[in-house]
């Protein structure tokens, strides 16, 4: 203390502690370093607690089996090949919507963006379109299409359709303008103008979209499966409710949590891929 | 179709690679290009000084060909093979920068003259590079090699310099001349920079208001340096046409002379 007699106009000094220097350093706003595995901590309290809680009789097992029935049931469900049939019969409605709504939003969105009159025929339709939710038409698809396989594509792929057709639209036209005159100057064709120009500016959007487009995939299938099945990861999962089987729709549930979080990493390791000109960017 | 109606003809090879007669451009009743008169000679470099808003962007979109939408009538004779550098380098940011320059060239042997191309303004060893690893400088010579591969007739630029450092400007008026020196297309230089025409062109044009008002040729032999009587009084002329008053001026003359 001894600083302050030094002070004529009386104003406070801070003592000098250990490491003087210390006292100029900012306090610190932003969160700081992140921690190992950080991204995992949630998950794993989240597994504790119910482990916890199971284990000390605190979950009744018919509202919530324990992670280790979980555990042991996916593993019977494995070894007798149910689990892997109705992932069969899942991934398949699920690649062939996904396969179908791609290419119909991906078709609608170059036309609808491409020409004015495309625009006026496609884009006003589509908006209504994305106005209803999706699964409202199951009813009127059930009707159209009967109750098989036909009728959950068609749900999985109108599912798909909206995103893909928005962000790809977007994307494409917020393609600079400037790119439009240097492809008139090096006097494109239409078709080269598509290929250079238009196709690898939407990318960014489209790729968007397909991210949107592989959860909102999942999403639909566990609707329809639902709805008239006799296959399929929701069909399991229904069957075992009128049972009782809590243990199986976890089983279905985690499957379907890892499923969505594959498909989404897949969509974004092949943005990192294919849009590797923008990496470069961001560094 | 349109073009017939605007008057718009587009002849091939004679002597005067540009000839522009009665030129009227017009934004919403506001007229832009009002009876422009100009003609290029072949091989002719023309720079086209102007204060913004005279219309040179105007008139240089009108010889590229890039004026769909807007109104006017004139005589307009370019060749076919009109070649444009943008004040930004415009290159495709997903494109590596040969496939920029290639953008469009057709022929088997296309790549060989991109390579070449890209060689004459000093990149050979960029090609595989995407644009944003360049800098402003390298962007803007990757852009005068995707223009010089097509071997334009007429090359249109439109201030392409001005976004570039004055050190890289310099370096790159050097590199502009011995293209066009190689290559000797017809150029229409676009800038409002007077030091600029007066040390590339052969011709300067002076555009105010839609209309050209000042035509001179530099005819300084030799190097065109800022200490010569010539240059100054070229300089001076220029920027007194250009409304720039004798007192707003650097002396830069004067610490030469």
């Amino acid at each position: 203390m001894t600083s302050v007699s030094t002070q004529p106009l009386g104003r406070l000094t801070r003592p000098a502690r250990r490491g003087a220097s210390r006292s100029t350093a900012r306090r610190r706003l932003a969160p700081g370093r992140p921690v190992p595995y950080g991204k995992a901590l949630g998950p794993l309290l989240l597994l504790a607690v119910w482990s916890a809680g199971s284990a000390a009789g605190l979950i009744e097992p018919r509202s919530l089996s324990a992670p280790w029935t979980v555990v042991t049931t996916a593993g019977d469900l494995i070894e007798d090949g149910r689990l892997q049939s109705h992932l069969a019969a899942s991934a398949q409605r699920a690649l062939l919507g996904l396969l179908f709504g791609t290419a119909a939003g991906l078709l609608l969105a170059l036309l609808s963006g491409l020409s004015r009159l495309g625009e006026g025929v496609i884009d006003g339709p589509v908006q209504i379109k994305r106005a209803i939710p999706s699964l409202a038409l199951v009813p009127l698809l059930i009707l159209w299409l009967g109750i098989g396989e036909t009728m959950k594509v068609v749900t999985v792929s109108l599912v798909v359709l909206v995103p893909v057709y928005i962000h790809t639209h977007n994307g494409l036209r917020s393609i600079d303008n400037r790119y439009v005159e240097l492809s008139e100057t090096v006097r494109l064709s239409r078709w080269q103008f598509v290929r250079h120009v238009v196709l690898p500016g939407t990318l960014p959007g489209f790729l968007l979209g397909m991210r949107f487009a592989v959860t909102a995939t999942w999403l639909a299938l566990v609707v329809v499966e639902q709805v008239n099945a006799t296959s399929g990861l929701g069909y399991m999962m229904e069957l075992a409710r009128t049972y009782g089987q809590t243990e199986i729709i976890i089983v279905g549930l985690v499957v379907y949590g890892l499923l969505g979080l594959a498909s989404d990493g897949l969509v974004r390791l092949t943005e990192r891929k294919v849009l590797s000109w923008r990496r470069t960017l961001a560094g | 179709m349109a073009a017939d109606t605007r008057g718009l003809t587009r002849t091939k090879r004679g002597r005067a690679a540009v000839r522009i007669h009665g030129l009227d451009r017009s934004f919403e009743n506001r007229k832009v290009l009002d009876g422009l008169e100009l003609s290029i000679r072949e091989g002719e470099f023309v720079a086209l000084l102007g204060r913004s808003g005279s219309g040179k962007s105007t008139l240089l979109r009108a010889l590229a060909g890039l004026d769909h939408l807007v109104d006017g009538k004139g005589v307009l004779s370019a060749p076919d093979n009109v070649s444009v550098v943008f004040q930004d380098a415009r290159l495709l940011p997903w494109k590596r920068v040969l496939d920029n320059v290639l953008l469009g060239l057709p022929g088997p042997d296309a790549r060989e003259r991109g390579r070449a191309a890209l060689a004459e303004v000093g990149l050979a060893d960029r090609e595989e590079a995407w644009p944003v690893e360049l800098s402003g400088g390298e962007q803007q010579r990757v852009s005068l090699a995707r223009s010089l591969v097509r071997e334009p007739e007429l090359l249109l630029a439109d201030e392409p310099f001005g976004a570039l450092d004055a050190l890289t400007r310099i370096r790159m008026h050097e590199l502009l001349r011995k293209l066009c020196e190689r290559h000797r297309p017809a150029v229409l230089l676009v800038t409002h920079d007077v030091d600029e025409a007066i040390e590339l062109a052969d011709r300067v044009a002076v555009l105010e208001e839609g209309r050209i008002t000042a035509d001179v040729a530099v005819g300084i032999e030799g190097p065109r340096r800022h200490g010569t009587p010539e240059y100054a009084a070229l300089r001076e002329g220029l920027l007194t046409r250009l409304g720039v008053e004798a007192q707003d001026r650097p002396i830069l003359e004067e610490a030469h002379a």
